[in-house]
């Protein structure tokens, strides 16, 4: 979908304020501030326990700031009403799943909850990919299987916001797939979408707009697009030709001349722009990957 | 209304699934119908399988369900995705209360049609049931909402269903521990139930089972503002 058109969308559905919040002696959020436009997909990256799921409990109402505030669909997180709680999908990232219960009678539940018709279950699974495991007690079912599950709650209701907590955390490559799949779908029907990732490809992918946190502040924030883009700093095009050399040129139109002469050869084989992937802006802004970094999870 | 019964539904199915529970709930009143029908002791009070066992019943099963089934949800972070749906709180203890009280009804209906009671006895046996599961529920609810895994739950009910349930048998053989056990809900649930005979409801009866319930109310309320339902 065209980002320029998401953002020129509406007004803000999801607004967080110069939000902070501390466990005890640890600052986890630290005066953080951003909005989301109705009908995007926002991206809170971040390593393992930057403060992603506190941020998402907090704009949830599960949570209240130390200072600041959250703002969901124009009202004060902590204040919001049956009518705001049933436009919210949530999907954390400990399931929170009736184990002996089946993934239909899982389902079903929620159906009632939310009152929406039991006929969207069997859609919702197979769009999902568990409608062969609906009789599966939900105990028995793998980390991904268990995921797609909680999903597939969150959608249950046909929420008009999601927050979802690392929803593709632990999937093999063709389950996080389907899970974009369903995503985009998601995006399409109107849905605003915020969800927490580590994973630079998925921000890249999916997001219209993404924010950096690490040890609770929002180190920059931005469409993958723009973010990659400031931080280019060599702004070189790198040409592969078919000979195996490898050429670096300006990215100006002091270099036209010669690609020209090289498409001309048919000579390229490929050719890439230097631009930084986020994972890159990311190491560059924090010395740190996105990966895991183990000495602080558990937030 | 409609969220209560939808908790309500889903407790019963996973009833069916969950052993732990499915045992507390029908394991006296099948040790009724089988004590009663094939014990024959001379000299033996009536009813004295049924009253017996009522009253464990009474003392244990609500007790260690709704604690454990309230620690559970906790544990799991299943009860914190249901209240981030809509759920209100006293929606969900409402649900959970009224399916064990139901459950525990059903058993005390089978330990009733057990014994030999006119329709009128049965009615009161049945209203003393209520009344000291009621009780139980509360205190099981307050245990419950102060837990956050099932083991913290498990380790403050059993010691205090094991006090409620054993305190009656233990009044029958100690003066001293009958004069303390009065006091409580479940000596009182026993004491009416024999009386049941004699068509006659002590009022101090129904005052100490009532004053249970006004403490176990007031328990649950304090846990409950403590820690809420996270």
């Amino acid at each position: 979908m065209n980002r320029e058109t998401q953002k020129s969308k509406s007004e803000s559905t999801v607004i967080a304020r110069e939000l902070s919040f501390r466990f005890g002696t640890n600052q986890v959020l630290n005066h953080v501030s951003f909005e989301i436009s109705a009908g995007e997909i926002f991206g809170l990256l971040g390593p393992s326990g930057a403060g992603k799921t506190t941020l998402i409990k907090l704009l949830t109402g599960q949570l209240k700031p130390d200072e600041g505030c959250a703002m969901l669909l124009g009202r004060d997180t902590g204040k919001l009403q049956a009518a705001e709680h049933n436009r919210i999908g949530i999907m954390m990232d400990n399931f929170g799943l009736y184990d002996r219960l089946s993934v239909y009678d899982n389902l079903s539940f929620y159906a009632d909850i939310y009152h929406v018709s039991r006929s969207r279950i069997a859609d919702i699974l197979k769009n999902i990919g568990l409608y062969e495991a609906r009789n599966t007690a939900a105990a028995k079912l793998s980390k991904g299987m268990k995921n797609r599950l909680s999903l597939a709650r969150a959608l249950m209701n046909d929420a008009g916001i999601l927050f979802l907590d690392e929803p593709t955390s632990g999937l093999d490559p063709v389950t996080t797939r389907e899970i974009h799949s369903v995503l985009e779908a998601q995006r399409k029907r109107g849905a605003t979408i915020f969800l927490t990732t580590h994973n630079m490809y998925e921000a890249e992918a999916l997001c219209d707009h993404v924010a950096l946190l690490s040890r609770g502040r929002i180190l920059e924030y931005g469409t993958p697009e723009d973010v990659r883009r400031k931080y280019n700093h060599l702004n070189r095009l790198m040409l592969t030709l078919k000979n195996g050399r490898t050429v670096s040129l300006e990215n100006s139109s002091a270099s036209a001349l010669q690609i020209k002469e090289y498409l001309e050869q048919e000579a390229i084989e490929t050719i890439h722009s230097t631009e930084p992937t986020l994972e890159t802006v990311f190491i560059e802004l924090t010395g740190e990957k996105l990966e895991a970094c183990a000495d602080r999870t558990g937030i | 209304m409609n969220n209560i019964i939808a908790i309500l539904k889903k407790q019963i199915k996973d009833t069916f699934k969950n052993k732990t529970v499915l045992i507390q709930f029908i394991l006296f009143p099948v040790l009724t119908v089988i004590m009663n029908n094939t014990v024959r002791i001379d000299g033996m009070p009536m009813n004295f399988f049924v009253n017996m066992f009522a009253a464990m019943y009474v003392g244990m099963a609500p007790l260690t369900a709704v604690s454990a089934i309230i620690a559970e949800e906790k544990e799991q972070n299943t009860l914190r995705v249901l209240l981030m749906s809509n759920v209100k709180p006293y929606e969900y203890l409402l649900g959970v209360g009224s399916y064990i009280w139901l459950a525990c009804m059903l058993g005390a209906a089978v330990m009733c049609a057990a014994g030999s009671y006119t329709l009128q006895g049965g009615l009161t046996f049945l209203g003393i049931m209520a009344a000291g599961i009621l009780a139980s529920l509360l205190l099981g609810a307050a245990i419950g909402t102060r837990s956050k895994t099932q083991m913290m739950a498990a380790s403050v009910s059993v010691p205090v269903m094991m006090i409620f349930s054993f305190l009656p048998m233990l009044s029958m053989f100690n003066t001293g521990i009958a004069k303390v056990a009065r006091f409580t809900y479940s000596q009182q649930v026993v004491l009416m139930l024999e009386q049941m005979d004699a068509q006659s409801l002590k009022p101090d009866s129904i005052s100490i089972i009532s004053a249970n319930l006004l403490l176990f109310t007031v328990l649950f309320i304090l846990s409950y503002k403590k820690c809420g339902l996270d």
